[in-house]
């Protein structure tokens, strides 16, 4: 009934799309990852494990709820430990979702379109785990409303001219639109999940959160403009989050933290990171499921090349602190570089400069850049040294401020680890759930690139 | 003698976009104005094919950046300098700069949505009863077949004339959609 029509088949030579491809192959390919192939072993072991993960999560912060954050290592002058470090690094994850859905959107790049529905997941589930932390580190989490503006009998508001309260209302903000994005650019492909469903709850629930699309003329195009506009929101929206998470630090007065260098270099942290598990989830996606054919080489080799641009920016801000701190001739500043090279944190600075800056230099090699393995072991580098990097800007100023009565140590404990762990297995959790509910490829976006491919 | 017709229009199939591309155009140029296209993924051409005119989704999205951003900010000159002024370092309660990330946020929360649920609305999702899912072969709209629907409701519409000029213009299948 459904046979290809022969005009409409993607030529050879297409960098974006293996050749042959034309609707019905892209559709059926993309559905059938949900709606046909079982689960299989790697999946169900992968899903065991990141359930035992959120068990272990649970528990840790059950035992926090019960006994208070005195069970995390953290203490005067280090009070902000593993919470913010992981709250740092779990946000910077997710804006590679973003810029890749909407900043790569804006510039008309045809090549994310096969990476941009499961980098948003990425990015809303990345998010989730980093709104976990601030809220479990304010002390009493059951009063975490009162962060926000609301008339209340206490006649308080919050403190409007502080970049921390600025981060509620960035992160809720950026945790809302991304979501709104996220399901927008889902409505058509849930349609078409829909129609191709056999009778089942699944179907049903298919049906009724694409809300009845049928793919009118007069409803794509107000679909398109509005999907435009969220872009062009969403662009100015990531580079906002996490500058305002840069000026949380860059506001102190702490050497190391106060800095106008802050806000651009933590996002383009955030993104080389973030494109790092980009390259983490693709990888064994379209190993398991066999997504070859969409999620190419060149998508890969174009991931690659952005971390090692991000990479470099963010090798370059290392350099400005490091200069800038000898230039400014304050001797607070000054120490605290060295502090970090030889003091007693200067392991973690070491890993941090060989991930973050030694290691990516690999990338500039074409042959590294398309080998599938290189590429796997360079995302998970690249993720350990930008938590480093969060861990030696947090703890090694904190450690060691202006007055030596104050110098002290840091060491994290059992719960602060679990809690890191706990945080992986629950990101793990949501994705594997996601490949297996929702199409991870937007497909009517495919269906666009068939025709232009074909044309 | 203004009882609705029975079917709720005729609905044409076809396998490329490019086929309805000029078949809405034809359509259009016949006379027919009660007409939609409708595809698998969005192709801008059937706009200028059938006439549509711009949308009001931009202005949505503007109108609720403005009021989002302007609320943002008073209630934060509210906050900081009626209800609750705290002199920090004698600075001025009035320190507006330090307004404006959290009101360029809030313009953005505003704008998106409002801008994506202006748009379902003038869409009028969620609808999820609608005469085309009566007819079998609609399914493939959302995966690789383009369809052309002229309503009964059409000042021009006349069953068996409008069958023949659908057909006219190469469609795979033409047929009734039941109510």
């Amino acid at each position: 009934m459904s046979a290809p029509s022969t005009d409409i088949v993607v030529s050879p030579g297409s960098p974006v799309l293996a050749a042959g491809h034309d609707y019905t192959t892209v559709t059926d390919k993309i559905t059938s990852v949900v709606l046909q192939r079982k689960s299989g072993l790697p999946w169900r072991l992968a899903f065991a494990i990141a359930l035992l993960l959120v068990m272990v999560l649970t528990t840790a912060v059950s035992y926090l709820f019960l006994r208070g954050v005195g069970i995390w290592g953290i203490d005067i002058p280090v009070a902000w430990g593993f919470a913010i470090i992981n709250f740092v690094w779990w946000i910077g994850i997710g804006h590679a979702g973003t810029f890749i859905s909407a900043m790569l959107y804006l510039m008309r790049q045809d090549w994310r379109t096969s990476i941009n529905r499961f980098a948003e997941a990425m990015t809303l589930f990345a998010v989730a785990c980093a709104g976990m932390f601030p809220l479990l580190h304010l002390g009493r989490p059951w009063e975490f409303f009162w962060l926000l503006p609301y008339p209340n009998t206490m006649w308080l508001w919050p403190q409007f001219r502080s970049p921390l309260v600025w981060d509620v209302f960035a992160v809720s903000t950026y945790a809302t639109i991304s979501l709104v994005f996220w399901y927008v650019g889902l409505i058509p492909d849930l349609a078409t999940m829909r129609d191709k469903a056999k009778p089942s709850l699944a179907r049903t629930l298919y049906a009724w959160f694409a809300l009845g699309w049928r793919g009118s003329a007069r409803h794509w195009q107000r679909y398109q403009m509005a999907y435009l506009l969220l872009a062009g929101l969403a662009a100015p929206l990531v580079v906002s989050v996490h500058s305002v998470v840069g000026m949380d630090f860059a506001a102190a007065q702490l050497p190391g933290w106060h800095s106008t260098i802050f806000p651009p270099y933590f996002v383009a942290g955030a993104i080389f990171s973030g494109f790092a598990m980009v390259l983490t989830l693709a990888i064994p996606l379209r190993w398991a499921y066999g997504l070859q054919d969409f999620i190419t080489i060149r998508h890969l080799e174009n991931c690659a090349k952005l971390m090692l641009v991000t990479g470099l920016i963010v090798a370059y801000g290392y350099a400005a602190e490091a200069f800038y701190g000898w230039l400014s001739g304050n001797e607070f500043e000054m120490y605290m570089n060295v502090n970090r090279a030889v003091g007693n944190y200067h392991l973690t600075y070491w890993v941090l400069i060989f991930c973050n800056v030694i290691a990516p230099q690999f990338l500039w090699f074409r042959a590294v850049r398309r080998n599938v393995w290189l590429l796997f072991i360079m995302s998970l580098i690249v993720q350990v040294g930008m938590w480093m990097e969060r861990f030696v800007i947090i703890v090694t100023s904190l450690q060691r401020d202006f007055l030596p009565s104050s110098w002290g140590m840091y060491y994290p404990t059992f719960w602060d680890y679990a809690t890191l762990f706990g945080t992986v297995g629950f990101f793990s959790l949501c994705f594997l759930i996601f490949v297996r509910i929702l199409p991870a490829i937007s497909i009517s976006e495919m269906r666009e690139l068939v025709h232009k491919e074909a044309a | 003698m203004n009882l609705p017709h029975p079917t709720y229009g005729l609905l044409a199939e076809f396998d490329s976009a490019d086929r309805l591309i000029e078949a809405a155009r034809k359509t259009r140029d016949a006379g027919y104005l009660r007409i939609d296209a409708l595809s698998p993924f969005p192709l801008p051409e059937l706009d200028e094919a059938l006439h549509l005119p711009r949308t009001r989704v931009p202005m949505i999205f503007l109108i609720g950046g403005i009021c989002g951003g302007l609320f943002g900010f008073f209630m934060q000159v509210y906050s900081c300098v009626f209800s609750y002024p705290i002199n920090v370092g004698g600075r001025p309660h009035y320190s507006w700069p330090a307004f404006i990330p959290i009101t360029f946020e809030l313009t953005i929360l505003a704008a998106g949505l409002c801008g994506a649920f202006g748009m379902l609305i003038l869409n009028g999702l969620p609808q999820h009863y609608h005469p085309l899912f009566n007819v079998p072969q609609f399914d493939l709209a959302s995966q690789n077949r383009f369809f052309l629907l002229i309503e009964s409701g059409d000042s021009k519409f006349q069953p068996n004339g409008t069958g023949e000029f659908l057909r006219s213009l190469g469609p795979i299948s033409v047929s009734e959609v039941p109510r």
